[in-house]
Protein backbone atom coordinates (compact mmCIF):
# COMPACT_ATOMS: atom_id res chain seq x y z
CA UNK A 1 0.00 0.00 0.00
CA UNK A 2 1.06 3.51 -0.99
CA UNK A 3 1.46 6.10 1.94
CA UNK A 4 0.75 9.85 1.50
CA UNK A 5 2.96 12.13 3.78
CA UNK A 6 2.00 15.22 5.40
CA UNK A 7 4.98 17.27 6.44
CA UNK A 8 3.86 20.46 8.71
CA UNK A 9 5.93 23.12 10.52
CA UNK A 10 8.89 20.48 10.09
CA UNK A 11 12.04 22.06 11.93
CA UNK A 12 14.73 19.51 11.70
CA UNK A 13 18.02 20.01 14.53
CA UNK A 14 21.17 18.80 14.61
CA UNK A 15 21.83 19.46 18.54
CA UNK A 16 21.09 23.21 18.56
CA UNK A 17 21.75 23.96 15.26
CA UNK A 18 18.33 23.62 13.22
CA UNK A 19 19.44 22.48 10.06
CA UNK A 20 16.11 22.50 8.40
CA UNK A 21 13.61 25.13 8.79
CA UNK A 22 9.70 25.21 8.90
CA UNK A 23 8.53 22.74 5.79
CA UNK A 24 5.64 22.11 4.94
CA UNK A 25 4.60 19.50 2.58
CA UNK A 26 2.35 17.04 1.04
CA UNK A 27 3.82 13.81 -0.38
CA UNK A 28 1.48 12.01 -2.31
CA UNK A 29 1.17 8.60 -3.00
CA UNK A 30 2.13 6.48 -5.97
CA UNK A 31 4.53 9.41 -7.27
CA UNK A 32 7.68 10.33 -7.63
CA UNK A 33 8.73 13.57 -5.68
CA UNK A 34 12.36 14.88 -6.30
CA UNK A 35 14.40 16.80 -3.65
CA UNK A 36 16.79 19.07 -5.76
CA UNK A 37 18.47 22.24 -4.47
CA UNK A 38 22.43 22.65 -3.73
CA UNK A 39 24.83 20.60 -1.24
CA UNK A 40 23.92 21.23 2.09
CA UNK A 41 20.64 23.02 1.76
CA UNK A 42 19.24 20.20 3.83
CA UNK A 43 17.23 17.79 1.42
CA UNK A 44 19.53 14.22 2.41
CA UNK A 45 19.02 15.69 6.29
CA UNK A 46 14.75 15.79 5.76
CA UNK A 47 14.84 12.85 4.11
CA UNK A 48 15.71 10.75 6.38
CA UNK A 49 13.33 12.86 8.85
CA UNK A 50 11.09 10.40 7.01
CA UNK A 51 11.59 7.27 8.27
CA UNK A 52 13.32 8.47 11.63
CA UNK A 53 16.65 7.62 10.44
CA UNK A 54 17.85 11.27 11.36
CA UNK A 55 18.02 10.58 15.21
CA UNK A 56 20.98 7.87 14.76
CA UNK A 57 23.06 10.79 15.11
CA UNK A 58 23.49 11.61 18.38
CA UNK A 59 22.08 14.72 19.43
CA UNK A 60 19.50 15.13 16.52
CA UNK A 61 16.08 15.32 16.84
CA UNK A 62 12.70 16.68 14.98
CA UNK A 63 10.34 19.22 16.03
CA UNK A 64 6.66 19.63 14.07
CA UNK A 65 4.69 17.02 12.75
CA UNK A 66 5.04 14.08 10.28
CA UNK A 67 1.99 12.01 9.00
CA UNK A 68 1.88 9.18 6.93
CA UNK A 69 -1.71 8.69 6.21
CA UNK A 70 -2.98 10.33 9.05
CA UNK A 71 -0.88 8.77 11.70
CA UNK A 72 2.32 11.18 13.51
CA UNK A 73 5.54 8.86 13.34
CA UNK A 74 6.89 11.46 15.83
CA UNK A 75 4.46 10.41 18.37
CA UNK A 76 5.86 9.09 21.60
CA UNK A 77 4.26 5.96 21.48
CA UNK A 78 5.62 4.65 17.69
CA UNK A 79 8.88 2.36 17.35
CA UNK A 80 11.08 4.31 15.38
CA UNK A 81 12.02 0.49 14.12
CA UNK A 82 8.61 -0.22 13.27
CA UNK A 83 8.34 3.11 11.22
CA UNK A 84 11.30 2.17 9.37
CA UNK A 85 10.14 -1.54 8.34
CA UNK A 86 7.25 0.84 6.25
CA UNK A 87 9.41 3.14 5.16
CA UNK A 88 12.58 1.05 2.87
CA UNK A 89 15.45 3.34 1.64
CA UNK A 90 18.42 3.00 -0.92
CA UNK A 91 22.28 4.97 0.23
CA UNK A 92 23.94 7.17 -1.80
CA UNK A 93 26.59 4.04 -2.00
CA UNK A 94 26.07 0.52 -2.31
CA UNK A 95 26.39 -0.98 0.91
CA UNK A 96 25.24 -4.99 0.60
CA UNK A 97 26.29 -6.64 3.29
CA UNK A 98 29.88 -8.12 3.00
CA UNK A 99 29.24 -10.90 5.09
CA UNK A 100 26.11 -12.07 3.19
CA UNK A 101 25.49 -13.93 -0.07
CA UNK A 102 23.03 -11.89 -2.57
CA UNK A 103 20.23 -13.97 -1.85
CA UNK A 104 20.96 -13.67 1.84
CA UNK A 105 21.54 -9.71 1.36
CA UNK A 106 18.01 -9.76 -0.08
CA UNK A 107 16.41 -11.36 2.58
CA UNK A 108 18.18 -9.61 5.26
CA UNK A 109 15.48 -7.54 6.16
CA UNK A 110 13.82 -10.97 7.40
CA UNK A 111 17.06 -12.34 8.64
CA UNK A 112 17.97 -10.27 10.81
CA UNK A 113 14.85 -9.64 12.70
CA UNK A 114 14.76 -13.34 13.23
CA UNK A 115 11.62 -13.24 10.89
CA UNK A 116 11.23 -17.29 10.23
CA UNK A 117 10.66 -17.94 6.71
CA UNK A 118 10.15 -21.20 4.97
CA UNK A 119 12.53 -22.11 2.44
CA UNK A 120 9.70 -21.38 -0.73
CA UNK A 121 8.65 -18.52 1.03
CA UNK A 122 12.09 -17.30 1.10
CA UNK A 123 12.74 -18.74 -2.47
CA UNK A 124 9.46 -16.60 -3.58
CA UNK A 125 10.35 -13.63 -2.07
CA UNK A 126 13.97 -13.00 -3.28
CA UNK A 127 12.94 -13.73 -6.67
CA UNK A 128 10.09 -11.10 -6.44
CA UNK A 129 12.19 -9.03 -4.75
CA UNK A 130 15.16 -9.46 -7.88
CA UNK A 131 12.32 -9.28 -10.19
CA UNK A 132 11.07 -5.83 -8.71
CA UNK A 133 14.71 -4.63 -8.93
CA UNK A 134 15.74 -5.55 -12.26
CA UNK A 135 18.60 -7.74 -11.29
CA UNK A 136 16.94 -10.68 -11.19
CA UNK A 137 18.17 -12.38 -15.00
CA UNK A 138 21.45 -11.16 -13.98
CA UNK A 139 22.25 -12.86 -10.73
CA UNK A 140 19.88 -15.94 -10.37
CA UNK A 141 23.11 -18.07 -11.50
CA UNK A 142 25.02 -16.66 -8.51
CA UNK A 143 22.50 -16.50 -6.03
CA UNK A 144 25.07 -17.87 -3.47
CA UNK A 145 28.11 -15.75 -4.28
CA UNK A 146 28.49 -12.00 -1.97
CA UNK A 147 26.90 -9.37 -2.50
CA UNK A 148 30.15 -7.48 -3.04
CA UNK A 149 31.00 -9.62 -5.87
CA UNK A 150 28.70 -7.70 -8.08
CA UNK A 151 29.40 -4.13 -9.90
CA UNK A 152 28.63 -1.08 -8.35
CA UNK A 153 25.31 -0.93 -10.02
CA UNK A 154 24.07 -4.19 -9.49
CA UNK A 155 25.43 -3.78 -6.12
CA UNK A 156 22.91 -0.54 -6.08
CA UNK A 157 19.58 -3.04 -7.42
CA UNK A 158 20.65 -4.98 -4.88
CA UNK A 159 19.98 -2.89 -1.78
CA UNK A 160 17.07 -1.73 -3.75
CA UNK A 161 15.79 -5.04 -3.95
CA UNK A 162 16.69 -5.72 -0.18
CA UNK A 163 14.34 -2.36 0.78
CA UNK A 164 11.82 -3.98 -1.92
CA UNK A 165 12.09 -7.32 -0.19
CA UNK A 166 10.32 -6.21 3.12
CA UNK A 167 7.35 -4.51 1.18
CA UNK A 168 7.49 -1.27 2.84
CA UNK A 169 4.94 1.53 1.89
CA UNK A 170 7.25 4.57 0.55
CA UNK A 171 11.22 3.83 -0.65
CA UNK A 172 13.20 6.98 0.05
CA UNK A 173 16.74 7.36 -2.38
CA UNK A 174 19.43 9.63 -1.02
CA UNK A 175 21.33 10.69 -4.42
CA UNK A 176 21.27 6.82 -5.60
CA UNK A 177 23.00 6.97 -8.55
CA UNK A 178 25.53 9.22 -7.55
CA UNK A 179 28.05 6.84 -7.63
CA UNK A 180 26.93 4.96 -10.71
CA UNK A 181 27.98 5.36 -14.10
CA UNK A 182 25.25 6.14 -16.50
CA UNK A 183 23.89 2.94 -17.83
CA UNK A 184 23.20 1.91 -14.52
CA UNK A 185 21.90 5.72 -13.44
CA UNK A 186 19.29 4.24 -16.58
CA UNK A 187 18.61 1.16 -15.11
CA UNK A 188 17.96 2.85 -11.58
CA UNK A 189 15.70 5.56 -12.91
CA UNK A 190 13.83 2.80 -15.29
CA UNK A 191 13.04 0.91 -12.16
CA UNK A 192 12.38 4.04 -9.96
CA UNK A 193 9.26 4.80 -12.75
CA UNK A 194 7.91 1.21 -12.23
CA UNK A 195 8.41 1.46 -8.16
CA UNK A 196 5.79 4.44 -8.08
CA UNK A 197 3.16 1.69 -9.21
CA UNK A 198 3.59 -0.20 -5.81
CA UNK A 199 5.23 2.38 -3.55
CA UNK A 200 5.36 6.30 -2.74
CA UNK A 201 9.19 7.12 -3.87
CA UNK A 202 10.67 9.88 -2.67
CA UNK A 203 14.35 10.74 -4.31
CA UNK A 204 17.43 13.67 -3.50
CA UNK A 205 19.30 13.70 -6.48
CA UNK A 206 21.77 16.37 -7.74
CA UNK A 207 20.97 16.02 -11.22
CA UNK A 208 18.46 18.23 -12.82
CA UNK A 209 18.31 16.03 -15.81
CA UNK A 210 17.05 13.14 -13.54
CA UNK A 211 14.57 14.93 -11.64
CA UNK A 212 13.04 16.23 -14.69
CA UNK A 213 12.90 12.79 -16.11
CA UNK A 214 11.39 10.47 -13.65
CA UNK A 215 9.50 13.15 -11.09
CA UNK A 216 6.06 13.63 -10.58
CA UNK A 217 6.76 16.23 -8.40
CA UNK A 218 9.96 18.38 -7.43
CA UNK A 219 10.77 20.38 -4.07
CA UNK A 220 13.66 23.13 -4.41
CA UNK A 221 15.58 23.13 -0.92
CA UNK A 222 18.03 26.15 -0.87
CA UNK A 223 20.23 27.65 2.33
CA UNK A 224 20.72 31.67 2.35
CA UNK A 225 24.22 31.09 3.78
CA UNK A 226 26.04 28.63 5.32
CA UNK A 227 25.19 28.36 9.38
CA UNK A 228 21.66 29.13 8.17
CA UNK A 229 18.77 26.55 7.94
CA UNK A 230 17.61 25.06 4.51
CA UNK A 231 14.29 26.62 3.79
CA UNK A 232 11.86 24.61 1.16
CA UNK A 233 11.65 27.51 -1.25
CA UNK A 234 9.18 26.08 -4.04
CA UNK A 235 7.47 22.76 -4.31
CA UNK A 236 5.40 21.93 -7.14
CA UNK A 237 4.54 19.77 -10.26
CA UNK A 238 8.23 18.71 -11.71
CA UNK A 239 7.01 20.37 -15.54
CA UNK A 240 6.29 23.85 -13.49
CA UNK A 241 9.34 23.54 -11.42
CA UNK A 242 11.38 23.12 -14.57
CA UNK A 243 9.51 25.09 -17.36
CA UNK A 244 7.78 27.66 -15.13
CA UNK A 245 8.66 28.33 -11.91
CA UNK A 246 6.91 30.97 -9.42
CA UNK A 247 9.83 31.55 -7.53
CA UNK A 248 13.19 33.72 -9.09
CA UNK A 249 15.71 31.59 -7.43
CA UNK A 250 13.94 28.03 -8.35
CA UNK A 251 14.59 29.70 -11.72
CA UNK A 252 18.24 30.51 -11.45
CA UNK A 253 18.66 27.20 -10.09
CA UNK A 254 17.06 24.85 -12.92
CA UNK A 255 18.48 26.92 -15.59
CA UNK A 256 22.55 26.57 -13.92
CA UNK A 257 22.45 30.77 -13.44
CA UNK A 258 23.30 29.73 -9.85
CA UNK A 259 24.39 26.69 -7.27
CA UNK B 1 81.45 -3.22 9.58
CA UNK B 2 82.03 -4.78 6.41
CA UNK B 3 78.02 -3.87 5.73
CA UNK B 4 78.50 0.00 6.84
CA UNK B 5 81.41 0.57 4.62
CA UNK B 6 79.94 -1.52 1.81
CA UNK B 7 76.66 1.13 1.94
CA UNK B 8 78.94 4.01 2.03
CA UNK B 9 80.66 3.28 -0.84
CA UNK B 10 77.83 1.64 -2.51
CA UNK B 11 76.05 5.19 -2.12
CA UNK B 12 79.00 7.20 -3.13
CA UNK B 13 79.65 4.98 -6.63
CA UNK B 14 75.72 5.24 -7.44
CA UNK B 15 75.60 9.22 -6.82
CA UNK B 16 79.00 10.10 -8.85
CA UNK B 17 77.69 7.36 -11.76
CA UNK B 18 73.45 7.48 -11.04
CA UNK B 19 73.15 11.10 -10.11
CA UNK B 20 71.33 12.12 -6.58
CA UNK B 21 67.74 10.91 -7.09
CA UNK B 22 68.99 6.80 -7.92
CA UNK B 23 71.71 7.10 -5.01
CA UNK B 24 69.44 8.12 -2.27
CA UNK B 25 66.77 5.57 -3.60
CA UNK B 26 69.38 3.02 -2.99
CA UNK B 27 70.73 4.34 0.08
CA UNK B 28 67.30 4.10 1.45
CA UNK B 29 66.56 0.96 0.29
CA UNK B 30 69.85 -0.39 1.96
CA UNK B 31 68.88 1.30 5.39
CA UNK B 32 64.90 -0.52 5.13
CA UNK B 33 67.01 -3.79 3.81
CA UNK B 34 69.24 -4.12 6.82
CA UNK B 35 67.01 -2.28 9.60
CA UNK B 36 64.79 -5.54 8.76
CA UNK B 37 68.07 -7.95 8.67
CA UNK B 38 68.77 -6.77 11.99
CA UNK B 39 65.13 -7.21 13.41
CA UNK B 40 64.96 -10.84 11.95
CA UNK B 41 68.61 -11.90 13.41
CA UNK B 42 67.45 -12.39 17.41
CA UNK B 43 64.37 -14.12 16.08
CA UNK B 44 66.24 -16.78 13.78
CA UNK B 45 69.01 -17.30 16.60
CA UNK B 46 66.40 -17.74 19.33
CA UNK B 47 64.04 -20.11 17.12
CA UNK B 48 67.38 -22.07 16.28
CA UNK B 49 68.31 -22.40 19.60
CA UNK B 50 65.29 -23.71 21.16
CA UNK B 51 64.94 -26.35 18.85
CA UNK B 52 68.49 -27.20 18.51
CA UNK B 53 68.91 -27.41 22.17
CA UNK B 54 65.22 -28.74 22.63
CA UNK B 55 65.14 -31.45 20.32
CA UNK B 56 67.26 -33.57 22.96
CA UNK B 57 64.13 -34.53 24.95
CA UNK B 58 61.28 -34.12 22.43
CA UNK B 59 60.23 -37.86 22.56
CA UNK B 60 57.07 -39.33 23.77
CA UNK B 61 58.18 -39.69 27.08
CA UNK B 62 57.87 -36.01 27.72
CA UNK B 63 54.60 -35.39 26.34
CA UNK B 64 53.09 -38.24 28.51
CA UNK B 65 55.28 -38.70 31.60
CA UNK B 66 54.94 -36.11 34.66
CA UNK B 67 57.50 -35.25 36.87
CA UNK B 68 56.58 -37.73 39.96
CA UNK B 69 59.03 -39.61 41.74
CA UNK B 70 61.60 -38.54 38.88
CA UNK B 71 64.97 -37.90 39.69
CA UNK B 72 67.59 -37.45 37.33
CA UNK B 73 67.05 -38.52 33.72
CA UNK B 74 63.47 -39.29 32.20
CA UNK B 75 60.01 -37.52 33.07
CA UNK B 76 58.62 -35.46 31.16
CA UNK B 77 55.85 -32.07 30.67
CA UNK B 78 52.57 -34.02 30.55
CA UNK B 79 51.68 -31.98 34.15
CA UNK B 80 52.52 -28.85 33.03
CA UNK B 81 51.11 -28.96 29.09
CA UNK B 82 47.69 -30.03 31.12
CA UNK B 83 48.06 -27.29 33.22
CA UNK B 84 48.99 -24.52 30.33
CA UNK B 85 46.37 -25.84 28.42
CA UNK B 86 43.37 -25.72 31.09
CA UNK B 87 44.57 -22.26 32.81
CA UNK B 88 44.69 -20.57 29.42
CA UNK B 89 41.71 -21.78 28.21
CA UNK B 90 40.06 -20.60 31.59
CA UNK B 91 41.56 -17.51 31.19
CA UNK B 92 40.24 -17.16 27.37
CA UNK B 93 37.03 -18.25 28.57
CA UNK B 94 36.81 -15.10 31.43
CA UNK B 95 38.32 -12.58 29.07
CA UNK B 96 36.53 -13.18 25.73
CA UNK B 97 33.16 -12.18 26.71
CA UNK B 98 33.92 -9.72 29.24
CA UNK B 99 36.60 -8.30 26.77
CA UNK B 100 34.11 -8.27 23.19
CA UNK B 101 31.26 -6.98 25.18
CA UNK B 102 32.84 -4.31 26.52
CA UNK B 103 34.43 -3.04 23.25
CA UNK B 104 30.81 -3.28 21.80
CA UNK B 105 29.87 -0.72 24.85
CA UNK B 106 32.87 1.41 24.02
CA UNK B 107 32.17 1.24 20.27
CA UNK B 108 28.32 0.95 19.65
CA UNK B 109 26.67 2.68 23.46
CA UNK B 110 29.35 4.44 25.34
CA UNK B 111 29.14 8.41 25.11
CA UNK B 112 30.63 11.09 27.36
CA UNK B 113 32.87 10.76 30.33
CA UNK B 114 31.76 7.18 31.28
CA UNK B 115 33.09 5.73 28.07
CA UNK B 116 36.29 8.15 27.93
CA UNK B 117 36.96 6.79 31.77
CA UNK B 118 36.44 3.56 30.30
CA UNK B 119 39.15 3.59 27.99
CA UNK B 120 41.47 5.86 30.01
CA UNK B 121 41.52 2.56 32.89
CA UNK B 122 41.81 -0.07 29.79
CA UNK B 123 45.06 1.68 28.68
CA UNK B 124 46.05 1.83 32.46
CA UNK B 125 45.05 -1.97 32.69
CA UNK B 126 47.48 -3.21 29.60
CA UNK B 127 50.40 -1.50 31.44
CA UNK B 128 50.40 -3.66 34.27
CA UNK B 129 53.16 -5.47 35.11
CA UNK B 130 52.38 -9.61 35.06
CA UNK B 131 53.54 -9.50 38.79
CA UNK B 132 50.48 -7.25 39.86
CA UNK B 133 47.89 -9.52 38.23
CA UNK B 134 49.45 -12.24 40.40
CA UNK B 135 49.38 -10.57 43.25
CA UNK B 136 46.02 -9.06 42.79
CA UNK B 137 44.71 -12.92 41.95
CA UNK B 138 46.31 -14.15 45.05
CA UNK B 139 44.97 -11.42 47.65
CA UNK B 140 41.75 -12.02 46.14
CA UNK B 141 42.19 -15.49 46.60
CA UNK B 142 43.38 -15.59 50.39
CA UNK B 143 40.31 -13.38 51.06
CA UNK B 144 38.20 -16.30 50.40
CA UNK B 145 40.02 -19.13 51.08
CA UNK B 146 43.01 -17.99 53.39
CA UNK B 147 46.67 -17.58 53.44
CA UNK B 148 48.62 -20.10 51.24
CA UNK B 149 46.24 -21.07 48.17
CA UNK B 150 46.96 -22.14 45.42
CA UNK B 151 45.07 -23.36 42.44
CA UNK B 152 45.04 -23.32 39.07
CA UNK B 153 41.52 -21.01 38.20
CA UNK B 154 43.57 -18.45 40.28
CA UNK B 155 46.22 -18.38 37.66
CA UNK B 156 44.00 -18.18 35.37
CA UNK B 157 42.12 -14.97 37.30
CA UNK B 158 45.74 -13.39 37.09
CA UNK B 159 45.82 -14.26 33.51
CA UNK B 160 42.65 -12.73 32.55
CA UNK B 161 43.82 -8.83 34.20
CA UNK B 162 46.33 -9.32 31.79
CA UNK B 163 44.51 -10.58 29.02
CA UNK B 164 41.21 -8.83 28.73
CA UNK B 165 42.86 -5.03 28.15
CA UNK B 166 44.39 -6.73 24.78
CA UNK B 167 40.82 -8.53 23.81
CA UNK B 168 39.21 -4.93 24.46
CA UNK B 169 41.62 -2.67 22.43
CA UNK B 170 41.69 -5.53 19.21
CA UNK B 171 38.48 -5.85 19.00
CA UNK B 172 37.98 -1.88 19.95
CA UNK B 173 39.80 -1.39 16.63
CA UNK B 174 38.14 -3.96 14.48
CA UNK B 175 34.41 -2.95 15.40
CA UNK B 176 35.44 0.87 14.63
CA UNK B 177 36.42 -0.04 11.12
CA UNK B 178 33.05 -1.43 10.18
CA UNK B 179 31.46 0.85 8.18
CA UNK B 180 28.41 3.15 9.25
CA UNK B 181 26.97 2.38 6.00
CA UNK B 182 26.36 -1.19 7.32
CA UNK B 183 24.71 0.20 10.83
CA UNK B 184 22.60 2.28 8.50
CA UNK B 185 21.48 0.22 5.96
CA UNK B 186 20.43 -2.35 8.87
CA UNK B 187 18.69 0.16 10.97
CA UNK B 188 16.84 1.38 7.40
CA UNK B 189 15.37 -2.50 7.14
CA UNK B 190 13.87 -1.65 10.16
CA UNK B 191 16.35 -3.52 12.15
CA UNK B 192 16.92 -3.08 16.01
CA UNK B 193 20.21 -1.92 17.36
CA UNK B 194 20.80 -5.20 19.58
CA UNK B 195 20.21 -6.96 16.49
CA UNK B 196 22.19 -5.17 14.48
CA UNK B 197 24.95 -5.32 16.41
CA UNK B 198 25.07 -9.07 16.74
CA UNK B 199 23.67 -10.02 13.30
CA UNK B 200 25.87 -7.44 11.10
CA UNK B 201 28.40 -5.50 13.02
CA UNK B 202 30.34 -8.55 15.09
CA UNK B 203 29.79 -11.06 11.97
CA UNK B 204 31.36 -8.38 9.58
CA UNK B 205 34.77 -8.22 12.04
CA UNK B 206 34.83 -11.72 13.36
CA UNK B 207 37.75 -12.19 11.45
CA UNK B 208 40.03 -9.59 13.15
CA UNK B 209 38.63 -10.12 16.50
CA UNK B 210 39.30 -14.06 16.25
CA UNK B 211 42.93 -12.96 15.37
CA UNK B 212 43.30 -10.45 18.37
CA UNK B 213 41.93 -13.41 20.64
CA UNK B 214 44.69 -15.27 19.37
CA UNK B 215 47.29 -12.45 19.95
CA UNK B 216 45.92 -12.23 22.97
CA UNK B 217 46.05 -15.93 24.09
CA UNK B 218 49.59 -15.80 22.96
CA UNK B 219 50.51 -12.87 24.83
CA UNK B 220 49.56 -14.63 28.30
CA UNK B 221 50.23 -18.35 27.60
CA UNK B 222 53.96 -17.73 28.41
CA UNK B 223 53.20 -15.89 31.70
CA UNK B 224 55.68 -16.73 34.47
CA UNK B 225 55.24 -14.66 37.37
CA UNK B 226 51.61 -14.38 38.17
CA UNK B 227 51.37 -18.43 37.83
CA UNK B 228 54.38 -18.86 39.89
CA UNK B 229 52.49 -17.16 42.79
CA UNK B 230 48.86 -18.51 42.19
CA UNK B 231 49.04 -21.57 40.47
CA UNK B 232 52.29 -22.84 42.12
CA UNK B 233 54.45 -25.58 41.52
CA UNK B 234 53.76 -29.50 41.69
CA UNK B 235 55.73 -32.49 40.26
CA UNK B 236 52.38 -34.51 39.72
CA UNK B 237 49.31 -34.09 37.32
CA UNK B 238 46.07 -32.23 38.23
CA UNK B 239 43.49 -32.19 35.89
CA UNK B 240 41.16 -29.75 39.01
CA UNK B 241 42.12 -25.80 38.85
CA UNK B 242 39.91 -25.48 41.52
CA UNK B 243 41.92 -27.85 44.21
CA UNK B 244 45.83 -27.42 44.94
CA UNK B 245 48.69 -26.62 43.09
CA UNK B 246 49.05 -26.57 39.16
CA UNK B 247 52.17 -27.08 36.85
CA UNK B 248 52.10 -24.77 33.36
CA UNK B 249 55.12 -24.52 30.88
CA UNK B 250 56.27 -21.68 31.90
CA UNK B 251 56.77 -22.38 35.82
CA UNK B 252 58.27 -25.97 34.61
CA UNK B 253 61.07 -24.35 31.95
CA UNK B 254 61.60 -21.76 35.01
CA UNK B 255 61.76 -24.55 37.64
CA UNK B 256 63.59 -27.46 35.86
CA UNK B 257 66.34 -24.20 34.93
CA UNK B 258 66.63 -22.92 38.78
CA UNK B 259 66.61 -26.06 40.59
CA UNK B 260 68.37 -28.31 39.10
CA UNK B 261 69.32 -31.47 40.24
CA UNK B 262 72.22 -33.98 40.61
CA UNK B 263 72.43 -34.78 37.28
CA UNK B 264 71.98 -30.57 35.91
CA UNK B 265 72.08 -31.42 32.15
CA UNK B 266 68.75 -33.46 32.12
CA UNK B 267 66.80 -30.89 33.71
CA UNK B 268 68.67 -28.06 31.64
CA UNK B 269 67.63 -30.53 28.75
CA UNK B 270 63.79 -30.62 29.85
CA UNK B 271 63.87 -26.87 29.96
CA UNK B 272 64.48 -26.84 26.98
CA UNK B 273 62.34 -28.70 25.47
CA UNK B 274 59.79 -27.33 27.42
CA UNK B 275 60.65 -23.97 25.71
CA UNK B 276 60.67 -25.35 22.54
CA UNK B 277 56.61 -27.47 23.43
CA UNK B 278 55.30 -23.62 24.51
CA UNK B 279 56.56 -22.09 21.15
CA UNK B 280 55.25 -24.62 19.20
CA UNK B 281 51.91 -24.20 20.85
CA UNK B 282 51.73 -20.39 20.16
CA UNK B 283 52.83 -21.36 16.57
CA UNK B 284 49.89 -23.70 16.55
CA UNK B 285 47.61 -20.86 18.03
CA UNK B 286 48.51 -18.56 14.90
CA UNK B 287 48.15 -21.21 12.43
CA UNK B 288 44.46 -21.45 13.79
CA UNK B 289 44.26 -17.69 13.52
CA UNK B 290 45.08 -17.64 10.22
CA UNK B 291 42.42 -20.25 9.37
CA UNK B 292 39.62 -18.44 11.25
CA UNK B 293 40.56 -15.39 9.65
CA UNK B 294 40.43 -16.33 6.33
CA UNK B 295 37.09 -18.97 6.88
CA UNK B 296 35.58 -16.14 8.39
CA UNK B 297 36.69 -12.62 6.57
CA UNK B 298 33.90 -10.85 4.19
CA UNK B 299 34.49 -12.57 0.90
CA UNK B 300 34.77 -11.00 -2.35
Amino acid sequence: MSMRIELSSLNVYYGSFLAVEDINMVVEPNSITAFIGPSGCGKSTLIRTLNRMHEVIPGAYVKGTLTMNGEDIYSPSVDPVKVRRQVGMVFQRPNPFPTMTIKENVLSGYRLNNSKLSKSDAEAIAEKALKGANLWNEVKDRLDKPGSSLSGGQQQRLCIARAIAVEPDVILMDEPTSALDPISTAAIEDLAIELKEKFTVVIVTHNMQQASRISDMTAFFTIADTGLPGKLIEYDKTDIIFSNPKQKQTEDYVSGRFG
Amino acid sequence: MAAIGYSITFYLLSRLIEGKRKSTDRLVTILVTSAFGLAVVPLVSLAWTVIERGAARFDVEFFTFSMRNVVGAGGGAYHAIVGTLQITGLATLISVPIGIMTAIYLVEYARGPLARAVTFFVDVMTGIPSIVAGLFAYAAFVLVFGPGVRMGIGGAVALSVLMIPVVIRATEEMLKIVPNELREASYALGVPKWLTVTKVVLPTALAGIATGVMIAIARIIGETAPLLIIAGFTASTNFNPFDERMMTLPVFVYTSYSNQGADAQTYIDRAWTGALVLMLIVMLLNLFARLVSKFFSPKG
